[in-house]
């Protein structure tokens, strides 16, 4: 029994109109193995998942579960062959307990108590089982993320899962949660449990997994023993062409001071000092990033000096002037441009089409327009513009803007706020979910405002980012700024340092 | 999950789709008329017959069309702001009340057509108003909109009460409404218009309304898709998140688009008011500002979806008036359920056949 595979996949193939999603693709997943599966957005690896666990049917092909053939039709079936899933996105319910959520859907019978009961002494053996500790009171909302995901997978074990599956699950993690979810993911497989990973990051690849198979355009190309294999290697696979890991970059010129914040507090919507007193200027010419684990103040300081969220105390200027008033429409008339960190729910309107999108902000511009009227013809003409100068593809304006994959709407983001040839750019984590393709055009963008003078606050929870971009780097520890590096600092000084413990 | 975000070509999602839910609608109507003892073709005959067979029956369904098509219009400027404008129907109450004070000033001086401008003025602004405060409520104290223009249908209703019993009412009479307009403060006929088809009016007051309601949805269309109000507005409606990144001013963009939503439900007045009874009575918008809800929905909240739905709907009240004369087993209440089937059908289950349609064209397709 120990010698069949935990999931077989035989010929699997998935078409979604014109898009061949799945190529008759064949994957084996050896019992109490750790198996990533790695590949860029739109690479096919969500939808193989999604027919493992039963959102959709597969046009043909074969599932074997411990060797048996199994029909999975829905997930109520892929929860019957023992499989479960953790989503990139929580399902669960905010305001209930973490009891409540994990007895969701298997309550037994009418009345609760016996349910209750039930899942209570059940959770507290998972918890024995596999180390998985979180209060069975506490309300979801008010865990942090990384508990909320550990809920998840609770939540799955209780249902009998041997086979677990996880979509990006580091996405939405700090470095310190991702550490201890690979920590949990470790005692899963050696307690005889097998898990999938999907993800996009090489560096989680290789510090968790056992095997590792790439998927590019709808095809699995390869699968390694991760032990021997190189992050240059899958990077390769994954693209199907050499990439710069490493971007080429000449020094930096920096001229005068564009922008200059003085003791900078901001607080957040509960009234959480979330940036304390913070000091720093950014020149013309110069790409300055800001390094720090997600939480520590990064995205408030972001929206403060975008004019977002009105800051508590201190003075933001530009060119030396304080600015007037807190409002991102001002702010961009002063010449800032802002590639804001989270592009589904800021950056763009995911409903609208791609030529609306590519105006966002800079509506009112006379260019896309006279008096109150919009001018749909420029706004297209200068949409089809940015889509050939920066390969945005599908080249097509008037597709909804939902329907691109990640790397081509953050390129839309990215057109729309650099070719306003602003002065001072701010710029949040502009390769998160994005393809390794993607992300080397995004970088060479980004450098070559440097070089053409422009001043450019870097925010990426990405230490890797942040020490091949910035010229400087400033570190951030609990809203405050702990210290400033030179480019060429080490990784560990810097992730000391994001960790609080050296300044 | 599956099925939602699979395209489907427009023929379908806003022809084929919108069709099958109306025949859906009318087959289970038709099991109640038949579940009463009447025979149900029958019942859609005589139904048709008096919506659409004389001219007389358009000209009623026409102007009932005409009512809906303004507080539709007012539903959809709201919702593409993201706001849930139920205050459409006490909007157009109040708005009776501008277009009645303007024509109570101006009949005994001026012709009708120099009195509509202002009376179309007049019913906006007092629609607008009476949207105002709610939006001020949202967009400064973050009150609920639903709940507060639900509360100010409630408060309109009894205000006008109050003005119409107490202050607009003729010295001497029972009746609490004001007097009767003259020519000057009438909107005439659109009788000619019928003719053009064959048709005679007769007693329907079908009237210049309904023209002003045509232009109202050809601007609300310019003002959605072709401004940059517009485009903050659906902004705005879409994604707040989006919008507070734009800079796009909260507090502004809620409260104008109220203004405008109120605007249009305002202007529902000058049908009744100045087109068919000629004077403010109580009660004259009658639910028409809750019928927009479901034309708005129903038109998909684009100008053209929302005329072709007031039609429908205009069908619906006149055919079913009739109706209920000629069979006097279905009453009033019957017709009541039948409209609220379309209104099931049409609008709130929009999506129970996409998924099997999704997968009837992605064999279509393959094959």
């Amino acid at each position: 029994m120990s010698s069949l595979p935990a999931i077989e996949l035989k010929g699997i193939d998935k078409k979604f109109g014109a898009v061949h999603a799945n190529k008759t693709i064949d994957l084996t997943v050896a019992k109490g193995s750790i198996h990533g599966i790695i590949g860029e957005n739109g690479a096919g690896k969500s939808t193989l998942m999604s027919i493992l666990y039963g959102f959709y049917q597969a046009d043909s092909g074969e599932i074997r579960v411990n060797g048996q053939p199994v029909h999975i039709k829905d997930s109520q079936a892929a929860i019957a062959a023992g499989i479960g899933m953790v989503h990139q996105h929580f399902m669960l319910v905010e305001n209930f307990s973490v009891l409540e959520n994990i007895m969701l859907g298997a309550e037994g019978g009418a009345l609760l108590s016996k349910g209750v009961s039930h899942t209570r002494s059940a959770l507290k053996r998972l918890e024995e089982d596999y180390g998985l500790e979180v209060d069975p009171d506490a309300i979801i909302e008010e865990l942090p993320v990384g508990l909320q995901q550990r809920v998840e997978i609770l939540k799955a074990l209780y249902r009998g899962a041997d086979i677990l599956i996880l979509d990006e699950p580091t996405g939405v993690l700090t470095p310190a949660e991702a550490d201890h979810l690979f920590k949990i993911l470790g005692m899963l497989r050696d307690q005889g449990k097998t898990i999938l990973l999907i993800t996009h990051k090489l560096r989680e690849i290789m510090a968790i997994t056992d095997t590792v198979s790439v998927m590019r355009r709808g095809e699995m190309v390869a699968t390694r023993t991760t032990s021997q294999t190189t992050v240059e290697e899958l990077a390769e696979l994954m693209v199907g062409r050499r990439v710069l890991l490493h971007v080429d970059k000449g020094e930096a010129n920096p001229g005068a001071i564009v922008l200059s914040v003085k003791n900078l507090t901001v607080k957040d919507g509960r009234g959480v000092t979330m940036v304390d007193n913070v000091s720093f200027d950014v020149r013309a010419g110069e790409i300055v990033g800001i390094a720090g684990v997600a939480g520590n103040g990064q995205s408030e300081l972001l929206e403060a000096l975008s004019g977002i969220r009105k800051p508590h105390a201190g003075e933001i200027l530009i060119d030396g002037k304080p600015i007037d008033k807190v409002d991102p429409a001002r702010l961009r008339e002063l010449g800032l441009a802002h590639i804001p960190e989270d592009r589904h729910h800021m950056g763009l309107v995911l409903k609208f089409d791609e030529a609306e999108n590519s105006i966002l902000g800079y509506h009112r511009d006379a260019r896309y327009g006279r008096g109150p009227m919009l001018d749909l013809k420029a706004v297209e003409k200068d949409a089809i513009a940015k889509i050939e100068k920066y390969d945005i593809r599908p080249p097509n304006p008037h597709l909804k803007t939902a329907n691109f994959s990640g790397g081509n709407q953050q390129k839309i983001v990215v057109a729309r706020e650099i070719e306003r040839d602003p002065r001072l750019m701010l710029v949040g984590q502009p390769t998160r979910g994005v393809d390794v393709g993607a992300i080397e055009f995004i970088h060479r963008r980004i450098i070559s405002m440097r070089d053409a003078g422009k001043a450019i606050l870097l925010v990426s929870v990405e230490l890797d980012e942040i020490r091949s971009l910035s010229d400087r780097i400033l570190v951030m520890f609990a809203g405050h700024i702990v210290g400033e590096k030179t480019a060429d600092a080490g990784e560990q000084t810097l992730g000391l340092m994001m960790a609080g413990i050296a300044a | 999950m599956s099925t939602a975000s699979v395209p489907l070509p427009n023929w379908i999602t806003y022809g084929l789709l919108p069709l099958i839910n109306l025949v859906v609608a009318f087959l289970i109507s038709g099991l109640v008329v038949w579940f009463i003892g009447e025979d149900p073709i029958q019942a859609v005959t005589l139904m048709l017959q008096g919506a659409l067979g004389r001219g007389e029956g358009i000209g009623f369904t026409l102007f009932y069309a005409t009512n809906f098509i303004f507080t539709g219009l007012s539903v959809a400027v709201a919702i593409h702001a993201g706001l849930f404008n139920i205050g459409s129907e006490g909007q157009a109450y109040l708005g009776g009340l501008g277009c009645a004070l303007v024509a109570l000033a101006l009949d005994n001086y001026v012709p009708w057509y120099v009195t509509m401008p202002f009376a179309v003025i007049g019913a906006g602004l007092f629609g607008a108003a009476w949207a105002f405060i709610p939006a001020w409520l949202q967009a400064k104290r973050g009150s609920h909109v639903v709940i507060t223009t639900i509360m100010f249908n409630f408060i309109g209703s009894a205000l006008m009460v109050y003005l119409l019993v107490n202050v607009l009412i003729v010295p001497g009479k029972m009746a609490p409404e004001t007097r009767t307009f003259l020519p000057g403060g009438t909107l005439p006929d659109l009788g000619w218009l019928i003719a053009l088809f064959g048709g005679k009016i007769g007693a329907a007051p079908f009237n210049v309304s309904f023209l002003i309601a045509l232009v109202m949805s050809f601007v609300v269309w310019v003002l959605i898709w072709r401004t940059k109000l517009g485009y903050e507005i659906r902004t705005l409606g879409i994604s707040p998140s989006a919008a507070v990144y734009a800079g796009i001013p909260y507090s502004r963009t809620v409260i104008v688009a109220m203004l405008l939503s109120g605007a249009m439900a305002g202007m529902m007045a000058l049908n009744v008011v100045m087109g068919q009874s000629q004077r403010l009575q109580v009660e004259f918008v009658g639910g028409a500002g809750f019928v927009g809800i479901a034309v708005s929905l129903m038109g998909r909240n684009h100008p053209f979806g929302i005329i072709l739905a007031s039609i429908l709907f205009g069908v619906l009240y006149q055919g079913g008036t009739e109706l209920s004369f000629d069979m006097p087993n279905i009453t009033r209440d019957m017709i009541v359920v039948i409209q609220g089937l379309v209104i099931l059908f049409a609008g709130a289950l929009e999506y129970m056949f996409r998924p099997a349609m999704v997968r009837a064209y992605q064999k279509f397709v393959k094959a």
